[in-house]
Order: structure tokens, then sequence, then C-alpha cells
């Protein structure tokens, strides 16, 4: 499904990002984790075409996205606030969204139902726009919006940060039953690692724009992928006993 | 404290994104400035000598019959454009600072603005020349201090009422009332002011008055103020009302209709598309300069194609301008979604031309003038419906500069998109049409100038496709630097 080549990105002399191949499969839950400045983010744009990359290309689906737009109608992201248009009430965007993926609008009121019990009764039916939405509600919009039409590839970022741990647990309900159910293949970054290893079932782990570890969840338990940062917090401190 | 709290604000003042932008935006500003300090200035030298050359009687009593409108006028630009100072208040309620030292600072950065500053460029060479001819030094500098008390207290005024419209209705009425009266001569309120203002130089005790009228203004406003300092009471943000937008007229356009009906939305939910739009219409009487032979040097034929473009281009100016840069903050968003530029392009296209079209609807009553006048609105609407609509997407393609859709204040001359390469696009936009009329006009007559407009109106509507395509290119190329401007 994402096939990564040669990719890297540079900002006057510093690389951000370095990733001499990718492959990605459809069908599958990917979690991308790292610390601040990993590169996730950085990743996520040259992906979504929102930035261009300083070498080599990202294909999504068959198609290079710095050359072609078709992989935006099989693609769909929710990676910060700059995807939420704040003026309208939330129904207004999904409508919007629904509008631009040819969904109808009686199909779209039955897939909202599905995320109910995730908006918590706290969107639908209120009288108010959405920047006056507090940012976890924000956040349950945008990641709502972007299942709409059921695409065939869901990129986002952060989504359980901001969210309550009900909402957190709700979303990787969620967004495991669009996998299985749906065939949705998923991008999913995190800082945390337990919500990371929760829901995907391939772990990349990025360092300072470098991809350091590629594993199946299945191989890997939550403790190693603890030490593996853990290893880094050692090096960095002075120990207290010596 | 108060000393780092000042640095702090400089700092902001210098790093802000309006002063950063570019150059332009800073020659701009400076020379903003500059003008009118210069105007400040030569008032400030020149109206002694101005009222005594027009012989209204001794200038100093003149001058004090008209502090009362001077102080008026200067409460309702202040309301109208002076910023709040609590701004940025927030951060600074966590750290280890008074809240009076919060309050004192937010009410004294305000003597730093503008609207105060620039009466000393105007107090200060008036007191000189009155002393210089022949008043009382001592006397005229309490005067002008007790003037400056008057100002100040203004200003904390102005603090304290604004947001409350009804104080800005009241007082704006009471100014123009007074104003209307002495010029039609039924009532000269001035004439019982003066005296007041007089005193202020005859007896320099009264000063002191002053000065209790400007302390109390400070402290009247600080108490206000201490009581605001809470995130759900003076510096909650308010929640707004919704308005519904019936969706079902855009929904037969397709995609390209639901973009329509989102710049609806944001026409209608936004502060500061509103004002460009309110902008826009008035527009529609710049045309009574031209076509009422009220100017003299716009008499010409050729300033009727001029004004003709203008009065129905006032949302093409104001709005159209600024597209894409009205969808900054999503702008992400729509890079991602499922739609062409071409269908994005047109939609902005149909907004204009329909707003373009409701514009010379209001502007059919230049009828009044004539058929010939109403002939170059006419061929004006038509020229900014085909071919100005198209160009103004062409120059939106280099405008980066992000537009913050929910303050108004502010909204005059911050952050234009003074970009040589869109200042470049005005060429065609209103030159061209001219340049052509003028040219047809010389040789073959006027009514041949005016076929050559719609000529060339036709031509470029039936070559709109085309120019799209030439403007979808740029706005690919433009399209990561755009991104960058706007997530910034």
């Amino acid at each position: 499904m994402i096939h990564v080549s040669q990719l890297s990105k540079t900002y006057s002399g510093t690389t951000v990002l370095s990733i001499e191949s990718l492959e990605l499969q459809a069908g599958e839950i990917i979690g991308l984790v790292g610390n601040n400045g990993a590169g996730k983010t950085t990743f996520f744009s040259l992906l979504l075409d929102l930035i261009k990359p300083s070498t080599g290309h990202i294909e999504n689906q068959g198609v290079r996205v710095d050359e072609s737009e078709a992989w935006k109608s099989t693609t769909a992201a929710f990676i910060d606030e700059n995807f939420l248009i704040g003026y309208l009430t939330a129904e207004e965007y999904f409508e919007f969204i629904a509008g631009l993926r040819g969904v109808e609008k009686a199909e779209l009121s039955g897939f909202i139902e599905v995320f109910k019990a995730f908006f918590n009764d706290e969107i639908l039916g209120n009288k108010k726009y959405i920047r006056d939405y507090s940012k976890g509600n924000q956040k349950k919009i945008g990641i709502a919006a972007a299942f709409i039409g059921t695409p065939a590839l869901v990129i986002l970022d952060e989504p359980f940060a901001n969210l309550d741990p009900r909402a957190q647990m709700q979303l990787q309900k969620l967004i495991k039953s669009f996998n299985s159910e749906h065939g949705v293949s998923l991008l999913v970054s995190s800082h945390d690692l337990l919500h990371v290893s929760e829901v995907s079932q391939r772990i990349l782990i990025l360092n300072k724009g470098e991809l350091i570890k590629d594993v199946r969840t299945s191989e890997i338990t939550l403790e190693d992928l603890r030490a593996f940062f853990s290893e880094e917090v050692k090096e960095e401190l002075p120990s207290s006993e010596s | 404290m108060l000393t780092t709290l000042f640095r702090l604000e400089l700092k902001s003042a210098f790093r802000s994104p309006t002063w950063k932008q570019n150059l332009w935006m800073r020659i701009l500003i400076v020379f903003a400035i500059l003008y009118f300090a210069l105007i400040f200035l030569s008032l400030g030298i020149g109206a002694y000598y101005i009222i005594k050359k027009l012989e209204l009687g001794d200038p100093f009593e003149v001058i004090n019959r008209y502090v009362l409108y001077y102080l008026g006028f200067d409460i309702v630009f202040r309301y109208m454009l002076q910023p709040m100072p609590v701004a940025n208040v927030q951060p600074m309620l966590y750290q280890p600072i008074s809240k009076k030292t919060i309050v004192h600072f937010s009410l004294l950065k305000t003597l730093y603005s503008f609207f105060n500053w620039s009466h000393l460029l105007l107090l200060i060479p008036l007191s000189v020349v009155l002393i210089v001819e022949g008043s009382d030094s001592l006397q005229t500098a309490v005067w002008a201090v007790a003037i400056y008390l008057l100002l100040l207290a203004n200003n904390y005024l102005n603090i304290l009422v604004n947001q409350k419209t009804v104080f800005l209705v009241a007082v704006a009425t009471l100014v123009l009332g007074a104003a209307a009266l002495q010029y039609f001569d039924y009532f000269d309120l001035s004439i019982y002011t003066q005296p007041l203002f007089l005193a202020l130089y005859n007896q320099p005790t009264l000063a002191l008055l002053v000065f209790g009228v400007a302390v109390l203004s400070y402290f009247t406003s600080f108490s206000h103020f201490m009581g605001q300092m809470y995130l759900d009471t003076g510096l909650a943000k308010k929640a707004e009302k919704t308005i519904a937008i019936q969706g079902k007229y855009f929904e037969r356009f397709g995609k390209g209709g639901l973009i329509l009906k989102n710049d609806v939305a944001l026409i209608i939910r936004n502060k500061r598309a509103r004002m460009a739009v309110f902008a826009g219409f008035f527009f529609i009487f710049y045309g009574l300069l031209f076509f009422t032979g009220a100017i003299e040097a716009y008499d010409g034929v050729y300033w009727r194609v001029f004004a003709g473009i203008f009065v129905t281009g006032g949302f093409l100016f104001s709005f159209g301008q600024y597209v894409p840069s009205w969808d900054s903050s999503y702008y992400s968003l729509l890079m991602t979604q499922n739609i062409t530029y071409m269908e994005y392009l047109r939609s902005k296209y149909t907004l204009i031309q329909v707003f373009t079209a409701v514009t010379t609807l209001l502007s059919t009553w230049y009828i009044v003038f004539g058929w010939d006048v109403f002939s170059y609105v006419l061929i004006g609407a038509l020229y900014n419906m085909s071919v100005n609509a198209a160009i103004v997407l062409w120059g939106g393609a280099y405008v980066r500069s992000k537009v913050d859709l929910t303050s108004s204040k502010k909204a005059f001359g911050d952050k234009n998109a003074f970009n040589y390469k869109s200042l470049l696009l005005t060429l065609p936009k209103i030159a061209l049409p001219v340049g052509l009329f003028a040219l047809v006009d010389t040789y073959l007559g006027t009514t041949a100038a005016k076929l050559s407009i719609v000529a060339i109106s036709l031509v470029g509507f039936s070559l709109r496709h085309w120019i799209f395509g030439k403007v979808i290119a740029i706005y690919k190329k433009e399209k990561y630097q755009t991104l960058k401007a706007y997530r910034s």
C-alpha cells in the first residue's frame, strides 16, 4: 500500500527525516512511536504531500503522492487543528467531508451513529461551532471525520493525546473495528507505548529522523518497548550510584 | 517587575507576525505612522496661524471652542480602533506576579499606544506656538497638560466602556448632533464649553480638578479590571450562537456547491470576512466622486471606466483578493481532501460573480445620472465578472498571509497582502481596461471603446478555463510555500 524509497527531508542542513526504504502492507494497523522531533509528523506530512521531500518519494496505492492527486480519494487523515473548519458545527463539518467523499446524507447519519459513544453526548446536536469546543472534543470531531466514507487508508497523528481515559479505550476499539470489519489500513502515531502496542500489528520506532526499529507487535512485548526507550534515558542521565 | 513586563511587551511587538512578515509591511507601517505624525505636527504648528489668517477670532479662544469636538471624536476613534490591553494577560496569571501589578501594567502600557502619544505631537508644537505668540508660558503649559490629562481620561474611559456599543452610539450621536446643530446655526454647544477650557488657562489651579478626573478614570478602570482577571469573566472566550444556513440550494452543484456553501458560512459567521464584505459594498458609493463632477480631476471619460470597475468590484477587491487566504486555517484539510483545484477555483469564481452581480443590482440607482453613466457601471460589472474574477484568483496564488477569521479589530491594514506579484496583478485588473478604452476612444470614438471592453470581457470569459489552467499550475507550484505560511 505504501512504498517509501530514499526519502529524506532536510531543513537548512539539518536532516529531520531519512528513510531508506519502507513497505507498508494494506489491511494493517501500523503504529509509529518516537520522541518529540523523531520525525513522525514530518513523515505524515510527506505522506499527505503537505511538504516536499528533499530526496526520494512516497507511493500511496501505486501513485506518487507528489505527482498525482489520485490518492486523495482513498486516503484520509487527521493531523492537527488545521484539518478542522472552525466556523462550522460538527454536523456541518461531517456533511462537508461526506460530500467531498461522495457519501449520501442518509448513509452519513448511520455512520456517525458508530461514534455516538465516543462523542459522549458532547458533540452531536450541540449548536456550537467547532472553534468553541475543547481541544479534546475537537480531536474527536477530527478523528471521526477521517473515517467518513471508510477510506482505504486513515492516518492519525497522536489521536490518543488530549482524550480522556474512556475515550482512549473507545478509540482503540473503533480503530480495531474499522480495520477488522472494513479492512481500513491505519497509520497511527503516539507517544504512548501502551496504546500503540494495544492497537497495532506492526510497530515502527523513529528516532531523530531514522527508522531504528520495525517489528511485529506479536514478536515484542510492552516491556521490550519500554526497555528500548529506558535504555536511552539511562545513557542520558548520570546514574546516582556512581 | 514592571520593567520586566515592559521588556516582554517590547519583544512581543518586534516579534509579531505582522512586523516580521515582510519588508513591505514594515515600510508601510512606518510610513503610516510618519504620515499621521506629520499631519499632527503640521496641525499643531499651523493651527494658530490658519485661524488667524481666516480671521475667525482670537486663535486661542477658537481652539478652546473646538477642544470639545476633539475630545469627542477622540473617544469615538478610540472605541473603534484602539485594541484592548487585556490580551496576553492569561499566561501571567499563573506566575508569581500580583494581580495588581498585572492590571497596573496593562493599563499603563496603553500610554504607549499611538492613540495617546500622537496627541503630544499636536499639543507640544501648539503650546510652543502659543507661547511664542505671547501667551504666558506657565499657564499655557498647565493648559496643555490639562488637555492631555483629559485625553488620558478618555483613554481609560474607553477601556472601561469598551464592548458596550450603547455608549459609542450615545457619544457619537452627541458629538455629531452637536456638530450638526452648530453647522446649521441652531445651537452652538461649543460656546458653552469654551469657557470651561479657557478657565484651565486663566485659573491654572483648576487643572488640579482635571488631574483628579484623570486619576479617577484610571482607578475606576483599575478596579473594573481587577474584577475581570478571571478566566470565566473578563478573559473568557464567548461561545457564539450558531446561525443556520440552508444547504439544500447548494447541493445541486456537487463539490463546488459544498465549497460555495462553506464560503457563505465563512462570510456570515466570521467577523473578519463580514468586514471585508461590508467594505466591498461601500465601493458602490465610490462612483459618486466621479459621476457627480464633485472632483474636477476625475471628470475625464477614462475615469468613468475606472469608476465602473470599482463600483461593482468592491467584493472582488476586498474579499476576492484574499482567496485562498480565507481558507488558511484549514488549507491542509482542503489539500488532502478529495477535491481538485479546478472545483475549488470554479466555486470561488462563481462566488465572486454572484456578489458582483448583486453589487451591480444595488448600483442601478446610478441611472439617475443618465444612461451614459450607467453604461459604464454595466461595462465595469461585465469586465469584473469575466476577466477580473479570474485574475483575482491568479493573484491569490501568491498571497501567503494567514487570515485570522475571528478578529475584527485591527482588521484595518493588518497582515495585508503586500506582495509585489499581487500588486503587479492590479494592472490588468484596472489599467488594462482603462488603457484599452483610452486607445480605442482616441481612434474610433466612445461607443467603439465601450464595445471593446465588452469584447475583451467576452474573450476573457471564453478563455476562463485556460486561465484556470494557468492559475492551477501556479497554485500547485506555490502549494508547499503557501501551506508552510498557513501552518506556521
